[in-house]
């Protein structure tokens, strides 16, 4: 048996802020399932950010992740995770595997980062011999990913930016509702991205009672169901979404308390941002334009209200 | 020889131990309990009176030799004292500093029926420390037999039954989920009481008898208890993975941010290191005033690192009284010192915000005690129309935990109906050649009993595995083939366990 030294064996940038990191850990690529999610630490000092396993590859022996760089953390993986380097640490796979159920028409929403970790889901239904329908939300054109992908295993893909520079102009939501007017018989949708954007979706498909499945992404610490920070509302219950999710009937899911649960450190997690992006300044002489463009991007970071547009993904929310 | 001990010839008081002064550590992690010097242990070894019925013995899970350890202490022939320790407890440090002794060895030693007990658990720590400063390490001959050996979670159960197959012959390795070795130790017992250097010390040991400790690794997730003895080799597996999941309260306002499990608070300051926040990435909930809800060894726990990390004020909830708290008298005593204020026989109620998703303030209400209950202490019940509310904006949840679900959703093993995994006396599981103990069968106790359960599942892995268990003394059958079976003493237990279907 081979443990893994958590070696980054490709690295792919999508746009400025989102990359995909492959991490070479042939144990993990064989146990992992839809659905699930790793613990990653970036170094000795860091701290355990839950990401959702995008893609797995059990010949190749390797996990894929998508990060949208937002928070300290995620930024400086962005900036120090090269091909050869190394993760300090990457356990996982946790949470249940996401249950591919016999549904015989499903839709498959991803909104923004939320668009990776749907993929194996839709693949997974694709093999079930699911018709699958794929919904995929961007801000514009140039946040596409992975579209190839869905392409090749979804019967139809309904994509959706919020300008209207790629496929149909509008919300999720939107896409939502032209899947349901042409498909009077989708037994199930399964959504993944920020919390407002899987709460619109629950509302979208609450009045026509379509079972709806959502991925949750609280604070988590160890991932283990050791300290109940990851603590969830499902309809009259608290669950911890990292043994007992992450997916949970969206339409039971109190995602007021999961959004307010979300903003717990984000007060720290700006600190430690700019002390970070302060150090970076002032010790590595990174090109001045980078920085700016980081500056930039932290300063017009879009208020609470509007993440709907853009699906922001798991931000200081997971503690990234 | 040596002028028989009295009760009247010892030293009459117990030999205080030295601590840094509260007002100075309320606002530093080091330890608080500075240790016996060579002139204490001497004096307070005087203070054993090697009585024959040696009640401590039996007072003690493991079993150590207690008058034994402290006659060589008394002869300074430390390593000698060492060696017996080591006989039975693989981890003599962080015993004497975190079991709690006055339930156990010292609940019941004879010098202190009529004065204060022999301080066991000092001169068991003056030992273990002696130990890692002078770098003595006890690796006995071990013939490797053809056994593998997995033992799931690296906490205290899980190390000693590591220890004992180790020191069997079988190659050992530890799976830890988290990315450091120790489990509770590591992320639960702070600093102040329970040194890192004191860990790793203790797992260096473990290493030395050619165990071998993988972390990062979900066991459960990553490869099943299955997978381990049906695809890689392993011959026995023992799962030590602690009770984990905590449990809150379900009052109106749990969720709100500023209410969190004393196992996150402890974690995040221990483990990773959020007290030195920024720089580890890990942040924080600091309070300024903290309301902890418990009055258990990791609600002390939760109450001095608050402390420590400068909470204004502290606040004991507890809805029992003083005598019915479950944690050691001295963590007690040092929560006190250090400006803990209690407030025994009260209940929360319902936690208060302010509006922003974050804690105001709580609502309890006063207790007394009824009839006693099921765990034999009084019952606690509320003084009608006593409610009060008073402010605080951290509120810390100590209160015990439930049976981690991981190895219930991931293997067949027979679960009971608290979801804590079913074994038998030997500790055997309901799969062949899968042991537990610890939380994770008891529910949430003590370390010591942890490495108790971790040696005696060894014992039942070793009747288990065929190998002759060495901590038993052999007797040779006395010829008449009574007692033997085919001729061999049953007493080997040399008979390995065969798995049919």
């Amino acid at each position: 048996m081979e443990m893994s030294n958590f070696e980054i064996v490709a690295r792919e940038d999508f746009s400025d802020v989102t990359y995909l990191l492959e991490v070479r850990h042939p144990l993990m690529a064989k146990a992992a399932k839809p659905g699930q999610f790793v613990i990653v630490m970036l170094n000795e000092q860091g701290e355990r950010i839950p990401l959702t396993i995008a893609d797995f590859d059990r010949k190749r022996g390797t996990i894929t992740l998508v990060i949208q760089a937002v928070g300290k953390t995620t930024k400086q993986m962005q900036q120090e995770c090269r091909v050869g380097t190394h993760l300090y640490g990457m356990v996982g796979p946790m949470g249940i595997p996401s249950p591919i159920s016999h549904a015989k028409k499903v839709v498959c929403v991803g909104g923004g980062l939320g668009v990776a970790p749907i993929y194996p889901q839709a693949r997974g239904f694709k093999e079930s011999g699911a018709y699958v329908i794929a919904i995929l939300g961007f801000r514009n054109k140039d946040l596409v990913f992975w579209e190839d992908r869905f392409r090749d295993c979804c019967d139809e893909l309904i994509l959706c930016t919020n300008d209207g520079s790629a496929g149909m102009k509008g919300m999720i939501t939107d896409g939502i509702k032209v899947a349901l007017a042409g498909h009077p018989d989708i037994d199930e949708v399964v959504a993944i991205g920020p919390p407002v954007m899987m709460k619109a979706c629950a509302d979208a498909t609450r009045a026509a009672k379509i079972k709806t499945m959502v991925s949750v992404n609280p604070i988590m610490v160890d991932g283990t169901g050791m300290c109940g920070g990851c603590r969830v509302k499902v309809g009259d219950q608290v669950k911890f979404a990292c043994v007992d999710g992450p997916d949970f009937d969206g339409h039971l899911v109190d995602f007021d308390d999961l959004m307010s649960r979300l903003q717990r450190y984000a007060k720290d997690e700006k600190a430690a941002h700019e002390r970070w992006s302060e150090s970076c300044r002032m010790t590595k002489q990174v090109g001045a334009s980078a920085l700016d463009a980081l500056g930039a991007l932290a300063r017009g970071r879009a208020p609470q209200s509007e993440l709907l547009e853009l699906p922001d993904p798991f931000e200081d929310a997971r503690g990234g | 020889m040596a002028k028989k001990k009295t009760i009247r010839s010892i030293p009459q008081e117990r030999t205080p131990m030295r601590e840094q002064d509260p007002q100075v550590r309320a606002k530093n992690f080091e330890e608080v309990a500075c240790g016996y010097s060579l002139e204490d242990a001497l004096r307070e070894s005087e203070r054993c009176l090697m009585c024959p019925d040696e009640p401590c013995i039996a007072g003690c899970p493991v079993g150590i030799n207690i008058p034994g350890f402290i006659q060589k202490i008394n002869e300074k022939n430390f390593r000698g004292a060492y060696d017996i320790l080591t006989d039975t407890n693989l981890l003599p440090s962080i015993c004497g500093r975190v079991c709690p002794q006055e339930n156990q060895c010292e609940g019941v030693c004879t010098v202190g029926d009529s004065l204060e007990a022999v301080a066991i658990g000092r001169l068991e720590r003056f030992v273990g420390d002696a130990a890692i400063k002078e770098g003595w390490v006890n690796i006995p001959y071990i013939e490797p037999n053809r056994f593998k050996v997995g033992i799931v979670g690296s906490g205290p159960a899980g190390m000693a039954c590591a220890a004992d197959m180790a020191k069997a012959g079988c190659d050992v390795t530890v799976y830890e989920a988290f990315h450091q070795p120790g489990g509770v130790l590591r992320y639960g017992i702070p600093d102040f009481r329970l040194p890192n250097a004191v860990i790793d010390a203790e797992i260096d040991n473990l290493k030395k008898f050619g165990v071998k400790f993988e972390c990062n690794t979900l066991v459960g997730r990553l490869f099943t208890i299955e997978q381990m003895i049906d695809e890689m080799g392993f011959h026995a597996v023992f799962v030590g993975v602690g009770a984990g999941y905590p449990t809150m309260l379900n009052i109106p306002g749990d969720s709100l941010n500023g209410v969190l499990s004393a196992n996150e608070l402890l974690t995040r300051c221990n483990l990773m290191r959020a007290r030195d926040f920024p720089n580890f990435d890990t942040p924080l909930p600091i309070g300024r005033r903290v309301a902890v809800v418990g009055a258990g060894n990791t609600a002390m726990d939760a109450m001095r690192v608050s402390i420590r990390l400068g909470a204004e004020k502290v606040y004991c909830i507890y809805r029992r009284s003083r005598t019915e708290a479950p944690a050691r008298a001295e963590e007690v005593h040092h929560a006190e010192q250090e400006g803990v204020e209690f407030h025994w026989l009260t209940n929360p109620v319902s936690v208060l915000d302010d509006g922003k998703g974050s804690v105001r303030g709580m609502r309890c209400v006063r207790m007394e005690l009824g009839e006693p209950d099921d765990s034999g202490r009084r019952r606690p019940v509320p003084v009608a129309g006593s409610e009060f509310d008073f402010e605080t904006d951290l509120i810390v949840y100590a209160i015990g935990t439930n049976a981690n679900p991981i190895m219930g959703q991931t293997s067949k093993l027979k679960l009971n109906k608290w979801g804590y995994i079913g074994a038998d006396e030997n500790l055997a599981t309901s799969v062949a050649g899968v042991f537990a103990g610890g939380d994770i069968v008891t529910g949430a106790a003590t370390v010591i009993e942890a490495m108790g359960a971790g040696r005696k599942a060894a014992r039942g892995m070793k009747a288990y595995l065929g190998i002759r268990d060495v901590g038993l003394p052999y007797i040779s059958g006395d010829g008449t083939g009574a007692g033997t079976l085919f001729g061999i003493d049953t007493r080997e237990r040399n008979f390995a366990r065969v798995r049919v279907a």
